[in-house]
């Protein structure tokens, strides 16, 4: 079985996060590491492959440090990478990367499978599995906990608050992964050493047939106006219970409607 | 922001990068919790293991990672700024794996190396007695022959994963000459008439369980010698330079992470209406610790240098034993200063990092041993 993951390099959540002048995430600034919620994927696909045959591509996008994250999935063990780099890609919304990941997976090959992450851990618009899916024609089962594949079909569990349901879906299709799929592994060094023999393409807007004019900031549809960090918590209010603490609860929390 | 270094390659910048995400994830979540109930962390050995960080200084064709003593003591030196007792058991495993590494035969490393330097199985070392400690000629622990094979009767003492460990490399004698008395055994955890005493009560180290091995007519099959016969000795005095460059650079780590929270409190904390780090006087604290810190780096890279290069590096990894140790004890002492009150409470790590540093300045040779080794160099070389 062929999987292709789709896989993206954020800006490392342990460091500040930065924006550009024109107001999107800066990347260079900051160290930027393989998603966390992307690892599940990987982990995902390479038991699959490892329990059967087949091989594991990565793709991701993004400018020329976004190779890490080719790199670290190829560590944990992928087979190939894919890095979809182009400067016309910069500020692209999420239509535009379901547009480039859809391309690149019909230039790669129609894989049996197509593994994702939850969303990303910068972006979290968690929309672009659905999106490639719908521009490849194919089922997606998103937001799964645990899946299985048998024969020509793929099943997976969502886990609701109330109920979880058990989907099926034909193969081909695309299935988005929770972070409560598996325990992905860290790669070894011996994984290490074979990364660097793995093959990885990089593509431009021209090796994939798509048009400048359809992806980047000025074609996004979503244009980010302002942004402002989160102010600091304020300090909470005490209330002492003088005989009449219910009360002052209770009217504490219909002042602020929350009841 | 992780420590500068000079790697000699990419493979090796990756693994220390592994190696910071795995003690990122890892052990430092867990760190605390453990030291304070002295629960020793035998499951982090396997994750260390299958990420191939217990084989890296070992041959490829042995199934290691065939890296230099310099990249493998950055490791060390990585794990241990964030979990001591976890670095000074991957530098005692590492060791426990030497002899047989070295000085095995072709049957018997196909037979048990893989699984030691997988980290499926703990290794224990086995050297020191109560009567003998630096002095490892007046050793007592014996195997008499018997029935083809042997049978070891005596004591081992301050022995790491005691209790723990899947094997115990085990030195004991096996003659009475001179030089030639002592043999190395691969002895298993559950060979009959192996027992142990009580954990230490140390005040220190506390996931790195230690305790007596007492042999009570353990009997091991003649195919269990590593060596020859009286080699002991030999093999137990080549493993000794490396082993005491794994102390430095887990020293070294130690000093960093006591340096770093200093750091960063100093940063913080505002008295007279500036940060503390602002006033001369600890500022040059501050300095004095970086200054150590680096030279005890320094120190323990110059000997796994020579070493790599397969140069005499006796001298040097004693040098770097006593700078890196000293170093540690200096800064972790200087690192509850700078926090103060604060740094004398458990609710800071730096009153951790002081009682695990004294360890260092006594074990793999006390550093009054090391002024001797390094002695004896100087007056030979002059001679």
């Amino acid at each position: 079985m062929n999987i292709v993951v789709c896989v993206k390099y954020v800006p490392d959540a342990q460091s500040d996060r930065t924006f550009s002048d024109d107001k999107t995430t800066d990347r260079a600034g900051v160290d930027g590491l393989l998603s966390e919620l992307d690892e599940y994927a990987v982990e995902e696909a390479l038991k699959l492959v490892e329990a059967g045959e087949g091989e594991v591509t990565v793709v991701t996008i993004g400018p020329d440090e976004a190779a890490e994250a080719v790199k670290k999935a190829l560590q944990m063990g992928a087979d190939k990478g894919v890095h979809i780099s182009d400067d016309a890609i910069h500020g692209s919304d999420a239509v535009a990367t379901s547009l480039l990941l859809a391309e690149a997976i019909k230039k790669i090959g129609q894989p049996d499978l197509i593994l994702t992450g939850m969303g990303s851990t910068d972006g979290l618009m968690n929309i672009v599995p659905t999106m490639v899916a719908e521009r490849l024609g194919l089922p997606a089962v998103t937001l799964v906990s645990s899946l299985e594949v048998n024969g020509s079909t793929v099943t997976g569990r969502r886990d609701g608050d109330t109920a979880s349901e058990t989907i099926e879906a034909s193969l081909p299709a695309l299935v988005s992964v929770t972070d409560q799929t598996n325990e992905p592994r860290y790669p070894s060094f011996k994984g290490i050493m074979a990364a660097k023999k793995k093959p990885v393409e990089t593509w431009s807007l021209g090796d994939l047939g798509v048009d400048a004019g359809q992806v980047g900031l000025n074609n996004a549809w979503v244009q980010v106006e302002s942004f402002e960090a989160r102010p600091p918590r304020e300090q909470g209010q005490v209330v002492t219970d003088e005989g009449d603490g219910g009360t002052k609860l209770a009217e504490f929390l219909s002042t602020h409607k929350f009841v | 922001m992780p420590v500068e270094r000079l790697l000699p390659t990419s493979d090796a910048e990756d693994l220390l990068a592994l190696t910071r995400e795995i003690a990122r994830k890892e052990l430092l979540p867990r760190v605390d919790a453990a030291e304070s109930s002295a629960t020793p962390p035998r499951d982090v050995f396997r994750t260390l293991g299958r990420a191939g960080l217990l084989s890296l200084p070992y041959a490829e064709e042995l199934g290691g990672g065939g890296q230099p003593y310099e990249v493998y003591l950055q490791v060390v030196e990585e794990i241990a700024a964030v979990w001591m007792s976890v670095a000074v058991g991957v530098s005692v495993h590492s060791l426990t794996c030497y002899p047989l590494a070295q000085f095995g035969t072709a049957a018997q490393q196909q037979r048990w190396l893989g699984d030691m330097l997988g980290g499926d199985q703990l290794g224990a070392y086995c050297l020191s007695e109560r009567e003998a400690g630096s002095d490892i000629a007046s050793m007592r622990t014996r195997a008499t022959e018997a029935d083809g094979g042997w049978t070891i009767r005596g004591t081992k003492a301050w022995i790491s994963h005691a209790a723990h460990a899947d094997y115990y490399t085990s030195f004991v004698r096996t003659d009475d000459t001179a030089g030639k008395g002592i043999s190395c055994f691969l002895v298993p955890a559950d060979a009959p008439g192996l027992g142990f005493g009580g954990p230490e009560r140390k005040m220190g180290l506390a996931g790195d369980p230690v305790a007596e091995v007492i042999f009570d007519d353990v009997p091991v099959d003649a195919d269990r010698m590593i060596g020859e016969r009286g080699q002991g000795m030999a093999i137990a005095l080549s493993a000794l330079d490396a082993g005491r460059l794994g102390i430095a650079a887990a020293a070294t780590g130690l000093a960093q992470s006591a340096l770093t929270a200093a750091t960063a409190y100093a940063k913080e904390r505002q008295q007279f209406g500036r940060v503390i780090a602002e006033h001369q006087g600890l500022a040059f604290m501050l300095a004095d610790m970086e200054a150590a810190t680096a030279s005890a780096r320094a120190a323990y890279l110059f000997a796994a240098r020579l070493k790599d290069a397969g140069r005499p590096f006796g001298k040097q990894a004693a040098i770097a034993k006593l700078v890196a140790t000293d170093a540690a004890m200096k800064v972790t002492t200087d690192a509850i200063q700078v926090l103060g009150g604060a740094g004398y409470t458990t609710d800071f790590p730096v009153e951790r990092y002081f009682r695990e540093a004294k360890v260092t300045q006594i074990f793999e040779g006390t550093n009054q041993i090391q002024r001797l080794v390094i002695a004896r160099h100087l007056l030979s070389e002059n001679a």
